[in-house]
């Protein structure tokens, strides 16, 4: 039994004050966490000894990382990173839908088709993908566009087509579809069926169906996953750097190739890739919000306060309690 | 074509409809007819293939055999020299968009206000215009008892209160009969009676309506016609006083025991 003795006396006249039948409010003790005040004083201890060792190493050279941080060459490389990330999502996401529909289409030549595309893509890594693509020309020199087995309109040289941006765009883009596919088939199958079927008995063709009643709710089941694509698809864009594509890795590699300066200059891509994606994350969450229109947790609070509220609930106030009773309903 | 012209007359009008999921008999010939402007409820005990034969009404289910009429067209075929053809998707819509249907759990589109659920299929299916569809969308959300609400999305919506925007947004189509799945079945007792009266104002200004219900008394109050299905079947049908009241068959006889 805990002693009661640290909380305050009940506020007597309040109580004398009011009706004979109502029962006096709970001041109960709340359940104490010791467990997270041991985990709070480890893991600041744990992170003032690493923010030390940040200040204190020399050998961080936090000079050399600031007089690179902001330099051309990366610069470029960020410019790069963030034109591939950009364009290999967009269609990704495109590819990734039209795929989802043929999938779920009816007719068994779609359906079947678009399974092999993802058994193809999916099933190999992306490295070999990006590669292949590469020495693409040594198996087929030329490329033409024509009607098959007639005749030929455009005859072109693959190595001029094939440059490093167009295979690092088909590789991230063409892989990525795959994995958007079945993202956007999972929102599509989450929706109840009943919705489809009420466009139905309205009227609604089969394409008005998917695209105004289906697609914008499969929206919010879609977007979360597709947010943490976008974050990969950033990252893996340093992939590129195989088919020597100056990209943001590629660029530092590139400088301390010569000067040596290696760990400063991961130091700065990796800023870099953290600021980038910190921005996204805060994207993300406005557009889920968006999508969250008519559903249960539409009214929630914003991501900072969340954060703030999650950092410093350390015990269950009366207070706490009746914010959460509120955003729950509505 | 004296065949379509003796259906015609019909609202709808079955011929020993026939419908199976592989080898599960659920429907083995039914034969119905209902007047315009009548109320025909279907009865009996679940998995008597009532639903399903509601759902073959508006082409959501496909029939086997049979021919099934609506006010005079075939659903979901066009006969030609004896041979049925099946129509196409953008045709089937078509005849739906003169079928009104509720559901037992609503089916409100739920990213939309009741509002934007009513106007949604007069705009984008029929392409009326903005002004009107609205105007028709917060007179029928008057006629249901929820101007109030027009702004709400379901979720904010009580289970009486979404069926109600669910008939108003079957309404806006200006069907010429309405099919109602077990309109109340999802409801909490005290809900009931409000959808029930709705349903009630619809039949008394002529809407020709067919019913699956467990609602006994809504199905004697309003009723022309209750017909009792079991195992797939009509067993019997006639006016509620005569099914509900002197069953003559020895099913129907056992089911009312048990829920009246």
């Amino acid at each position: 039994m805990p002693e009661p003795t640290n909380e305050p006396p009940m506020p007597a006249p309040e109580n004398a004050r009011g009706p004979v039948s109502q029962p006096s409010r709970i001041h109960a003790v709340p359940v104490r966490h010791p467990g997270r005040w041991i985990a709070t004083v480890f893991l600041l201890a744990s992170g003032l000894v690493f923010v030390k060792s940040l200040t204190t190493n020399p050998r961080y050279k936090w000079g050399v990382v600031g007089d690179y941080l902001f330099s051309k060459p990366i610069l470029d490389g960020v410019r790069l990173t963030l034109l591939l990330t950009v364009v290999a999502q967009a269609l990704g996401i495109a590819i990734g839908v039209l795929l989802a529909v043929m999938r779920l289409s009816s007719n068994p030549v779609l359906s079947r088709g678009a399974w092999g595309f993802l058994w193809f893509f999916r099933g190999t890594p992306l490295l070999v993908q990006l590669i292949f693509w590469y020495n693409v020309s040594a198996l087929y020199p030329t490329v033409s566009i024509g009607i098959p087995f007639g005749p030929t309109f455009v005859r072109g040289n693959a190595n001029a087509i094939v440059t490093p941006f167009a295979v690092a765009i088909l590789g991230l883009a063409l892989n990525e579809g795959a994995y958007m596919a079945e993202i956007v088939r999972g929102g599509v199958v989450g929706v109840d069926r009943g919705q489809a079927e009420a466009a139905k008995a309205l009227g609604m063709t089969h394409m008005k169906t998917l695209r105004r009643i289906v697609l914008p709710q499969a929206m919010k089941l879609i977007v979360p996953p597709t947010g943490n694509q976008t974050i990969l698809m950033l990252k893996t864009t340093s992939l590129v750097s195989v088919v020597a594509l100056a990209d943001l890795l590629y660029s530092a590699q590139a400088i301390y190739a010569r000067n040596f300066q290696t760990m400063p200059l991961l130091v700065v891509v990796s800023l870099w890739y953290l600021s980038i994606t910190s921005v996204l994350t805060v994207g993300q969450h406005y557009l889920e919000k968006y999508f969250s229109k008519g559903s249960a947790n539409a009214g929630e609070t914003g991501l900072g306060v969340r954060l703030w509220r999650n950092l410093t609930t350390f015990r269950a106030t009366p207070e706490a309690g009746k914010r959460e009773a509120g955003t729950a309903n509505v | 074509m004296s065949e379509r012209q003796e259906v015609a007359e019909f609202a709808v009008k079955a011929e020993s409809v026939c419908k199976s999921y592989g080898n599960v008999e659920v429907l083995r010939g039914i034969d119905l007819v209902a007047m315009p402007g009548s109320v025909t409820c279907l009865v009996g005990p679940s998995g008597s293939g009532k639903t399903t034969f509601l759902r073959c009404m508006n082409h959501l289910e496909k029939i086997n055999s049979g021919r099934l009429y609506v006010h005079g067209e075939l659903v979901g075929y066009r006969e030609k020299n004896q041979r049925l053809y099946e129509m196409k998707d953008r045709a089937v819509c078509k005849q739906r968009t003169e079928i009104g249907m509720v559901f037992q759990s609503f089916n409100l589109f739920q990213h939309m206000t009741a509002l934007e659920n009513i106007v949604e299929a007069p705009q984008r299916v029929l392409g009326r215009p903005k002004a009107e569809t609205t105007a028709l969308a917060r007179e029928l959300l008057a006629r249901v008892g929820l101007s109030a609400k027009e702004a709400s999305y379901p979720r904010q919506l009580s289970g009486g209160q979404q069926q109600r925007v669910a008939i108003a947004r079957s309404l806006a189509m200006k069907p010429n009969l309405m099919l109602f799945d077990e309109p109340t079945s999802a409801l909490d007792p005290e809900l009931v009676g409000e959808v029930l009266e709705v349903m009630l104002d619809l039949a008394n200004s002529g809407m020709t309506m067919v019913v699956v219900t467990h609602e006994m008394g809504f199905a004697r109050q309003v009723a022309d016609t209750v017909v009792f299905m079991d195992g797939g079947v009509v067993v019997e049908s006639g006016s509620p006083s005569q099914v509900l009241d002197n069953p003559q068959h020895e099913r129907t006889q056992a089911f009312l025991s048990k829920v009246l």
